[in-house]
Parts: structure tokens; C-alpha cells; sequence
């Protein structure tokens, strides 16, 4: 095959993720067996939904007969973040033809990780890299929701705690950031972030975190541009 | 189940998270974005990272015991191993088995 090195170099980068989605995706294919849904619902919402935390809500916009307009005002809230995972990629993905529409379609936070903080070889081509990246990533959410949907209720398997790969992930990926450019600033604009939105806003800290961040970032621009 | 209205739900769900995704490439797709979406673009993953990993981890109760204490073990196991390995496979696969290990009581 003619791009066979960027389907492996893909392959090996996306094993972490395989495991969280998986499990992930099998918890919400159990949740909605449970809610009385089909399997087919759930593979069309892994296939053209793809977003976590969007699908574990749907569960319950549905199951409460929820207006559409609702939907659409609660669905915006809860996945904006991911634009500002658009403007960090727009260079990335300028030269991706074809692809670029499903590379957008897969943008989920793991995939965005990766594809910002693991650098792959020069010789490799970007943009299939990323395509077969992005669509291992996917699969593995398939495969994991239809589990769930399918096998959910007679499979008895203890995997408490591998949530945590996910946590290791994103701290693997903050590690490899800093790598970058040895400066502490950033992590720290995060992590104060992030601390406040936590306190004030508790489980729904994503969205505060990422305004109050760039907010930081923005006061201390000068600052940050130096060291860059 | 009304297949109508489920439908009619996923549907509206698929567009508008479509729309968050696409929306800086539908906004500057063709001209070149600005100096501060430039900026942004440079300077954003590592603080985004960090907040995702706050992320993964809000759902620790602190106020009861283990007080958070096996995540923040397993996250420096995780820091720990990448440091010194620099694999970072063995990184995460470490650091869930030991988290797990701790979670479903292994060793305590």
C-alpha cells in the first residue's frame, strides 16, 4: 500500500485513545441499551455525531422529549470549545484537499491532542497521517459504542479506573508541549484556569476554562510573544 | 420510540456540532486570519492541554477519602515513567494499571 508507513506511525500513536474510547464508547452504547434506544441509533450517533459528551447528553435530550431549539441552544454550549481546537489547526489542515471536511467532522479533544502535540517524521505525508489518525480514532468509538449497545448488558468485566488512560494521555500530551518551548507560562495559565472554573463552576468548567485562559493569555501577550 | 422525532433530534445535534467544529474554517478558510487567531494557533495546545487534564480529573472527590489521592499518585507515576522512559505508551499503560490497581483494590 502506498501510504503504508503513515497508516503504521498512525496506528502506533493511536493506541492510547483506543483504549479510552473503547471503554468510553462501550459505557455510552450500555447507556443508551439501558434508555430502550435501538443499536442503530447508536451507530448513527457515533458515526455523525462523534463528540463524548454531546452523545452521553442526547441520552437524555431525547428521554425528555426535549424541544429541538433546546437541543440545539444546549448542543452549541456544550461542544464550542471545539472551534477554538479549529483555530489551533487551521494551518495544519490548509493542504489536506479532500480530506480537510471529515479531518473537521473528527475533531474530537483526543484527536486534537495528538494532532497538536505528537510530531511525526518529515518524510511522512501530514495529511494522510492524519487522515488515517483521525478515522482509527473513530473507529475505535464505533466499534466501543456498538459494543456497549449490542453486548452491554451480558458482559461483566471489571474495567473501573481505566478512565484514567485518558487523564495519562493529556498529561503524556502537556509534557510534550512544554518539551517544546521549556516554558512554564502556558501550563500555568491552564492550570490556574482551569482551578478557578472548577471552583465556580464545578463539572461544567471546559468552556470558562478556555475564555478565562484566553483571557490570561491575551494580558500577557507581550510577555508570551518574546518567549516564542 | 418515535422514530420522528429521534431522528429529528440527532439531526439538529449533528448540525450544530458540525457548525463548532467548522466554523474558524468556514470564517478563515480563505484569507489568511488574523495576527491574535495566529497567536492563538501558536500558543493555545499547551494551555489546552493542561485544562484537559484538569478536565479528565474534576470528577475527584476530594472531600471524602482517598481525598483524590490515587489520581494525583497515578498522574506523577504517569509524569514519573515519561520522564524517565520518554515512551509514552508505557507512560499511560502504566499509570491506568496502577491507577486500576488502586481503584479496584489490588494491593490495599
Amino acid at each position: 500500500m502506498k501510504h503504508n508507513i503513515e497508516l503504521k506511525t498512525a496506528f502506533r500513536n493511536s493506541i492510547p485513545i483506543m483504549m479510552g474510547y473503547l471503554v468510553l464508547g462501550f459505557a455510552f452504547g450500555l447507556l443508551m441499551n439501558s434508555s430502550g434506544f435501538a443499536w442503530y441509533w447508536v451507530l448513527l450517533m457515533s458515526i455523525f455525531i462523534y463528540a463524548g459528551a454531546l452523545q452521553f447528553a442526547a441520552v437524555g435530550f431525547i428521554t425528555a422529549k426535549l424541544g429541538f431549539l433546546d437541543i440545539a441552544i444546549a448542543s452549541f454550549f456544550i461542544n464550542i470549545r471545539q472551534s477554538f481546537y479549529g483555530l489551533s489547526v487551521l494551518k495544519k489542515f490548509k493542504d489536506t484537499k479532500w480530506m480537510k471536511p471529515y479531518l473537521i467532522h473528527a475533531l474530537t479533544d483526543e484527536t486534537y491532542a495528538l494532532l497538536t502535540s505528537i510530531e511525526i517524521d518529515n518524510s511522512l505525508s501530514k495529511r494522510w497521517y492524519y487522515l488515517f489518525l483521525s478515522s482509527f480514532n473513530q473507529s475505535y468509538w464505533i466499534i466501543g459504542s456498538m459494543s456497549g449497545a449490542i453486548f452491554g448488558a451480558s458482559v461483566d468485566i471489571d474495567t473501573r479506573g481505566v478512565e484514567f488512560s485518558l487523564t495519562a494521555l493529556f498529561v503524556v500530551l502537556t509534557i510534550e508541549q512544554y518539551k517544546k518551548r521549556r516554558d512554564i507560562t502556558p501550563l500555568m495559565i491552564g492550570a490556574i484556569a482551569s482551578s478557578t472554573s472548577l471552583m465556580l463552576v464545578g463539572n461544567y468548567m471546559l468552556l470558562p476554562s478556555i475564555v478565562l485562559a484566553l483571557i490570561i493569555l491575551f494580558a500577557l501577550r507581550k510577555q508570551i510573544s518574546r518567549g516564542m | 420510540m418515535d422514530i420522528t422525532y429521534i431522528s429529528m433530534a440527532i439531526i439538529t445535534m449533528v448540525i450544530v456540532n458540525a457548525l463548532t467544529r467548522a466554523l474558524p474554517f468556514l470564517f478563515f478558510g480563505k484569507t489568511n486570519p488574523p495576527a491574535f487567531i495566529l497567536f492563538i494557533e501558536k500558543s493555545f495546545p499547551p494551555i489546552m492541554m493542561t485544562i484537559l487534564v484538569f478536565y479528565s480529573l474534576k470528577g475527584i472527590d476530594v472531600s471524602t477519602a482517598p481525598f483524590g489521592l490515587y489520581e494525583i499518585s497515578a498522574t506523577a507515576v504517569t509524569i514519573i515513567l515519561h520522564l524517565w522512559f520518554k515512551n509514552y505508551l508505557l507512560s499511560i499503560f502504566g499509570s491506568t494499571v496502577f491507577y486500576m490497581s488502586l481503584i479496584q483494590g489490588w494491593i490495599f
